[in-house]
């Protein structure tokens, strides 16, 4: 849900519900690498309630438009960590075929 | 303050300003403020860092962290990998991003777990209420991801709902008994426990769950517990539990008995810079200073000894080489944005899997605000 957009669409508040610090403080943080982004912050107005408001104002552009790109910029920054992390994880079979033998661990178990 | 052009995110033509503003360095004070987290003596400084993109443009040098920059930059190195966990290092990444990958495997990775109890004997000298939350706490050897959430209203079926049976009893003139993990059997077929009302007593029996057809069908593997050494009581002669259980899937937000891991957890790598050099007995000093033996001695020859940071990545931060006169020479610092990840899993899914699901659980968040925007 969008706030505060009805005269001017450069900032914005957005409420998202169930969500917490996990999105919210990785979105902020795409959003503070974004040139158009003047301010951003975020908030949990309540511990009680499953709710955060993402603070956007821009320069000019939508605060919805930039908010939007973040997002997909984050889920590009994710898909590049998991390929990059199943790459590493292969490599790292190939290199330790053996690796830890299973019955070792459970005998230090 | 540069428009959106300027970020590299699209087209090529900005690629010689790119470089250009790389070339340009900022000053070694702020670039160690920018890239580390230095620990004094009496704590912490630098911990924030500088969180906005543009907070050096009036210099001219970009501070933002672009999805191609950090798709250039980004690494990984896996440490370690076994069967029950993983450590790796995170390098090229921000703390809020490392955690919310964190705060996921924890709390919102999915895993199966048991969720009600029907108990028809219990004569232990353990609770009812007890033991039904120590069977809730056994990792369950099931993959979560080929199972559906099961809501209130839901009937439980094959798709939902995972049955095991416990049935034990220590005969009377016998020693004590123990009954372990290992004694839950599973019921492929779902619930053997007929539904109490007598007005469905027609052909087939009605019981607590309805399967439509054997687990073993749709399952690849046959299901079981983790660990089969998990004492859940004890019993005494004469003594018996019989009963039933009924695992569905969950996340830990709900209950931690849903999370996968046994602890998630990274640390950033830490930095230790000697400023000045140690030689003889102030060498031999601050190796025996550190617990840790992060520090090591080497032969300079003509019979100088000189210390060198040996094992940074030991280092826990304990600040003990900081105290003391000649501390003020030795450097504790952390690398902001290089993290030394661990993942010990509880055995549902092995760690590897369970990072990429937690990536992907993010991915999803990202997805679902971006319909709701639009």
């Amino acid at each position: 849900m969008e706030h505060g957009s009805v005269t001017d669409s450069t900032s914005s508040t957005f409420s998202i519900m169930e969500e917490d610090h996990t999105l919210a403080n990785s979105v902020r943080f795409v959003l503070n690498q974004d040139p158009r982004v003047a301010f951003c912050g975020y908030s949990i107005p309540h511990p009680a309630d499953n709710k955060i408001n993402i603070r956007v104002q821009t320069t000019g552009d939508p605060a919805k438009d930039v908010l939007k790109d973040s997002l997909q910029d984050l889920m590009v920054m994710c898909q590049h960590v998991r390929g990059t992390f199943d790459t590493a994880v292969t490599d790292f079979r190939q290199n330790n075929p053996t690796g830890m033998d299973i019955d070792v661990n459970k005998k230090v178990a | 303050m540069p428009k959106k052009g300027t970020k590299s995110s699209k087209g090529t033509g900005s690629e010689p300003k790119e470089q250009e503003r790389r070339q340009k360095k900022l000053p070694e004070h702020l670039e160690l403020q920018r890239t580390r987290v230095v620990c004094k003596f009496d704590g912490p400084v630098n911990t924030e860092g500088f969180q906005y993109g543009g907070a050096f443009s009036a210099m001219g040098i970009d501070n933002s962290v672009s999805v191609d920059k950090f798709c250039k930059d980004f690494k990984v190195e896996i440490k370690r990998l076994t069967e029950d966990d993983v450590e790796f290092d995170m390098i090229g990444i921000d703390a809020s991003v490392a955690n919310a990958f964190r705060r996921i495997l924890i709390a919102e990775v999915p895993t199966m777990a048991i969720e009600k109890v029907l108990i028809a004997d219990n004569s232990s000298v353990i609770a009812d209420e007890v033991l039904a939350h120590r069977l809730g706490l056994i990792p369950l050897d099931a993959d979560p991801r080929l199972f559906e959430y099961i809501s209130e209203n839901d009937a439980p079926n094959e798709r939902n709902t995972i049955v095991y049976k416990l049935h034990v009893s220590c005969k009377k003139g016998s020693p004590r008994l123990t009954v372990k993990s290992g004694d839950l059997e599973w019921l492929p077929e779902g619930s053997q426990l007929p539904l109490a009302s007598p007005a469905q007593s027609r052909d087939k029996k009605k019981t607590y769950t309805s399967f439509s057809q054997s687990q073993k069908d749709i399952l690849e593997k046959p299901l079981g517990v983790k660990l089969k050494d998990i004492t859940i009581a004890r019993l005494g002669p004469g003594q018996a539990i019989e009963l039933e259980v009924h695992a569905v899937k969950g996340i830990g937000k709900v209950h931690a008995k849903w999370s996968p891991v046994a602890t998630a957890w990274y640390r950033m790598l830490p930095e230790v810079v000697l400023s000045e050099e140690f030689k003889g007995d102030d060498a031999e000093e601050l190796v025996k200073k550190c617990p840790v033996n992060v520090f090591d001695i080497e032969d300079l020859g003509n019979g100088e000894k000189r210390a060198f940071v040996a094992k940074p990545r030991a280092c826990t931060l304990c600040r003990q080489c900081v105290t003391g006169p000649s501390g003020e020479h030795v450097h504790l610092r952390r690398v902001r944005d290089h993290f030394i990840f661990t993942i010990e899993s509880t055995g549902a899914l092995p760690p590897e899997t369970l990072f990429t699901e937690a990536v992907r659980i993010l991915e999803e968040k990202c997805e679902r605000v971006i319909s709701e925007l639009s």
